[in-house]
């Protein structure tokens, strides 16, 4: 390593205090600037920030967008997701290689260009899509992918690579992009328009714990997907016992399928914070963090210039619009690429500059959370939720949805339908309703709440999406008759097998151990026991499991299991006599034979 | 003295101490719930979930969850005990475990355990997986084909040695054990009497020139199932 490159290390080591919370940071822009963290450059880091080797190793090998091998100046992420592979990536894909001369997970000669798979990007309404760093690239075709190769390779810089601009602030000279935001329907919470500082003038007119008692009133529950009381949640951390209190903002917005918080971060970041300095004010915290995934970086700036101007209106700062002794400000902590960071603790370890490892709990974010102080996490579209009800009140809030599910939902409806995009319904409206809005024409089955949700059969459109139905998070895929379900399934098990922190047995191997079955069952292979096995080694995983990721990972098949079981059914085949029917002997042997030369 | 705590595991009545662990408090008691990487010593971990317990019905981990005044606690009940028999199978089937002729046979928790729960083979297929072995060091060797991911190294070397010579990289299944040095473990300040290196339950990490020195008959688990000692208190 030469000492130019030594020196860019530390300096980047420096610049963020050399400081080991600061680690994820330090990571990426190490990573930005070098391509990739190995060798003697995790030497330097971690004598930089006082760590031993091995932790800045175990940190910087977690995440999928830190790479421990040289990578080019430009990473190509080409998103494969089922709705991507719906829309025919394989050809994009096809296109990119061809051009570059290059398979997936390698790197040009000339060291420049590198290309990558990833999972869902948050563009599923416009796939196919990429990730060229950090610019978006949406509704790619075969064409697109050999115009990016061609620009990249006459030497364009990738962040002036030619494209339209989408709608709304896409267009803003900060964001620059084209992705759209495809509101399909506007609601009265979420798209409405909105003031800033019309939510916060009310909540600092009343006392924290009034604060908090008009969530409970509005009955408000967190739309990560989990639905726990706001108010509880927040009075947790209120009564909770620490020197310093925080407010993070979960925008990891990982679930495949899911892009509405894209959508709020876009149009309505001005509701988040003020949702954000609403919840400081009712606990008492003073700092607050917006965990941005990495796949969103094409946002910061945006997000970065709202910031500005609400410091500059006095709605951050020191007395907060002038109410004395309320300091509040807002950082954004930007992620890696994992899922599991979707998971609180998973985001607070993040946070902290380590590992995407889940916390064991308790205690709770709310006793013992970041830096081991009382921390309330809450869902992009929750915090939203909560800066309109301190506008317009509780009882506004709840005269929407149903009695166990107030206000409005953001749904991500995407893949068989005509109007793929963002959905803002009241709780309440059922499946079908929603399909008929997004203009789905043959819908044979629907995967609500992600892969690590359901999927729904057409027998069960009637559905309502509540907190005590249909519970999502707002992830709606639709699929045709036409698509190969188990085909989908399996997908979703690698996606599993992926994004698995691995911390946990049951998690780590039981999804590898479904997936195996899986794959005989849909080679052919399968016998009816094997359903059984599933089934129980389903469970076990389910119930095993350390955290929400492993909990809800066997989900794929247990519900196909339940709500498809015909299509599983037509691919297993009994045992006759001694042998499976599945068994051929013939072509068990065929290698042996050739070795041993037996005909 | 911390407050006194009074629940059920199944169904007998236990005495605890406040802010004890449901694994703690059994151990007291005399009740063993089978664990890999729960070790006395060390923080609490939860990861291989072979202490699963249903705790007022939820399904806790044993070695994590704080016992409370009333708790109900289910261990050797069948459904338990099925989420702990299919866990030790997938912790056989993960690595690359040849019993017969690893230098930890008979002093090896996971073959221990297998014993105990009557486990002949696994149900599931084996993984086979290609794992790395690092036998720079004179005195150590690491095997990880045989390792569990329990992290006690991990732990041990920090909290009892006050080094830092093991850490987890990666994710998923490629995560692994790795060391605090670019190359191997002799590049680390490991030291072969360090509580990180007899921490190890299963043949991960290996003392060089003391294999099969025990024989056949006089090993840890020979005579005796493993939690023996804990029932015999």
């Amino acid at each position: 390593m030469n000492k130019a490159t030594k020196a860019a290390v530390t300096e980047i080591c420096s610049q963020y205090g050399n400081d080991r919370g600061n680690m994820m940071d330090i990571l990426r822009a190490v990573q930005e600037r070098l391509g990739g963290i190995y060798g003697e450059t995790i030497d330097i880091i971690a004598e930089s920030v006082s760590a031993p080797r091995v932790e800045v190793e175990s940190t910087a090998s977690f995440y999928s967008f830190l790479s421990g091998k040289p990578t080019g100046e430009v990473v190509i992420r080409l998103c494969n997701d089922v709705i991507d592979k719906m829309y025919r990536v394989d050809r994009v894909a096809a296109a990119f290689s061809e051009e570059l001369g290059i398979g997936f997970g390698e790197t040009t000669a000339d060291g420049k260009i590198t290309l990558e798979w990833t999972p869902c990007i948050g563009m599923c309404d416009q796939a196919p899509a990429a990730l060229v760093n950090d610019e978006v690239m949406t509704r790619l075709s075969t064409d697109h992918a050999r115009d990016i190769v061609a620009s990249l390779k006459s030497g364009r810089e990738y962040y002036k690579l030619p494209h339209e601009l989408g709608d709304g602030n896409n267009a803003h000279k900060l964001v620059h992009s084209m992705v759209v935001n495809h509101i399909r329907r506007p609601g009265a919470v979420i798209f409405a328009d909105f003031q800033p500082g019309a939510g916060l003038a009310n909540a600092l007119g009343m006392t924290p714990v009034e604060v908090i008692r008009c969530m409970k009133i509005a009955r408000l529950r967190g739309r990560g997907g989990a639905g726990f009381p706001t108010g509880l949640k927040w009075e947790f951390t209120h009564t909770a016992d620490g020197e310093r209190k925080f407010v993070i903002c979960n925008a990891d917005e990982g679930e495949p399928g899911t892009f509405k918080d894209r959508v709020i971060l876009t149009e309505r970041a001005d509701l988040l914070f003020e949702g954000m300095t609403i919840a400081g004010y009712a606990v008492g915290s003073d700092a607050g963090v917006l965990y941005l995934r990495g796949e969103y970086t094409y946002l910061r700036r945006h997000l970065e210039r709202i910031l500005g101007e609400r410091r500059e209106a006095g709605l951050l700062g020191e007395n907060v619009r002038g109410k004395k002794g309320f300091d509040f400000d807002i950082r954004i902590q930007m992620g890696a690429g994992a899922y599991i960071c979707g998971e609180e603790t998973a985001l607070i370890s993040s946070c902290e500059g380590l590992r995407g490892d889940p916390k064991n709990r308790p205690p709770f974010p709310a006793q013992k959370g970041f830096l081991g102080e009382p921390t309330v996490v809450n869902n992009v579209e929750t915090l939203c939720c909560a800066a309109r009800i301190m506008e317009k009140g509780a009882a506004w809030f709840s005269q929407f949805g149903t009695k166990g599910s107030a206000g409005t939902k953001l749904l991500s409806v995407c893949g068989d339908c005509d109007r793929p995009g963002v959905y803002e319904v009241n709780f309440g409206t059922k499946l079908s309703e929603v399909l008929e809005m997004a203009e789905a024409a043959d819908p044979a089955a629907v995967q609500v709440s992600g892969p690590s949700g359901e999927m729904v059969a057409p027998g069960d459109f009637d559905r309502a999406i509540s907190f005590d139905d249909l519970a999502t998070g707002g992830s709606i895929m639709v699929f045709n008759s036409k698509r190969d379900l188990l085909g989908i399934v399996a997908e979703f098990m690698d996606f599993f097998i992926d994004e698995s922190c691995g911390y946990c047995t049951p998690c780590r191997v039981g999804n590898v151990l479904l997936k195996e079955r899986l794959d005989k069952i849909r080679s052919g292979q399968g016998c009816p026991e094997d359903l059984d096995y599933l089934q129980a080694l389903g469970e076990t995983v389910k119930t095993a499991s350390r955290c929400g990721l492993g909990q809800t990972s066997p989900n794929p098949i247990l519900t196909t299991l339940a709500n498809f079981r015909q299509l599983y059914e037509a691919l297993v085949k009994p045992a006759t006599g001694e042998l499976l029917a599945t068994f051929d002997l013939e072509s068990a042997l065929s290698e042996a034979k050739a070795i041993a030369q037996h005909d | 003295m911390s407050k006194s705590i009074t629940f059920t595991i199944d169904g007998v009545e236990v005495t605890a101490q406040a802010g004890q662990t449901i694994l703690q408090a059994a151990d007291a008691a005399g009740v063993y719930i089978p664990r890999l990487c729960a070790k006395t010593d060390l923080s609490p971990f939860g990861a291989c979930r072979v202490c699963t317990v249903l705790a007022d019905g939820r399904p806790q981990a044993a070695c994590t969850q704080p016992v409370s005044e009333g708790m109900v606690v289910e261990s050797e009940i069948p459904k338990v005990q099925q989420i702990r028999r299919d866990i030790i199978e997938m912790l056989f089937v993960e690595g690359n475990h040849y019993c017969m002729f690893c230098e930890k046979s008979g002093n090896c928790e996971l073959q221990a355990l297998a014993y105990r729960f009557g486990i002949v083979a696994p149900k599931y297929p084996y993984l086979f997986p290609q794992r790395e072995l690092d036998a720079s060091h004179p005195d150590i060797f690491i095997d990880r084909n045989r390792c569990i991911l329990c992290g006690r190294c991990v732990r041990a070397s920090k909290e009892l040695d006050g080094k830092n010579v093991f850490q987890f990289v990666g994710r998923g299944p490629n995560k692994k054990v790795a060391v605090n040095a670019e190359a191997g473990l002799s590049d680390t300040d490991v030291a072969v009497i360090d509580e990180a290196i007899d921490a190890c339950p299963v043949g991960a990490i290996i003392k060089k020139r003391t294999g099969y020195r025990v024989p056949i008959g006089q090993r840890k688990y020979d005579s005796k199932p493993i939690g023996s000692d804990i029932e015999t208190k």
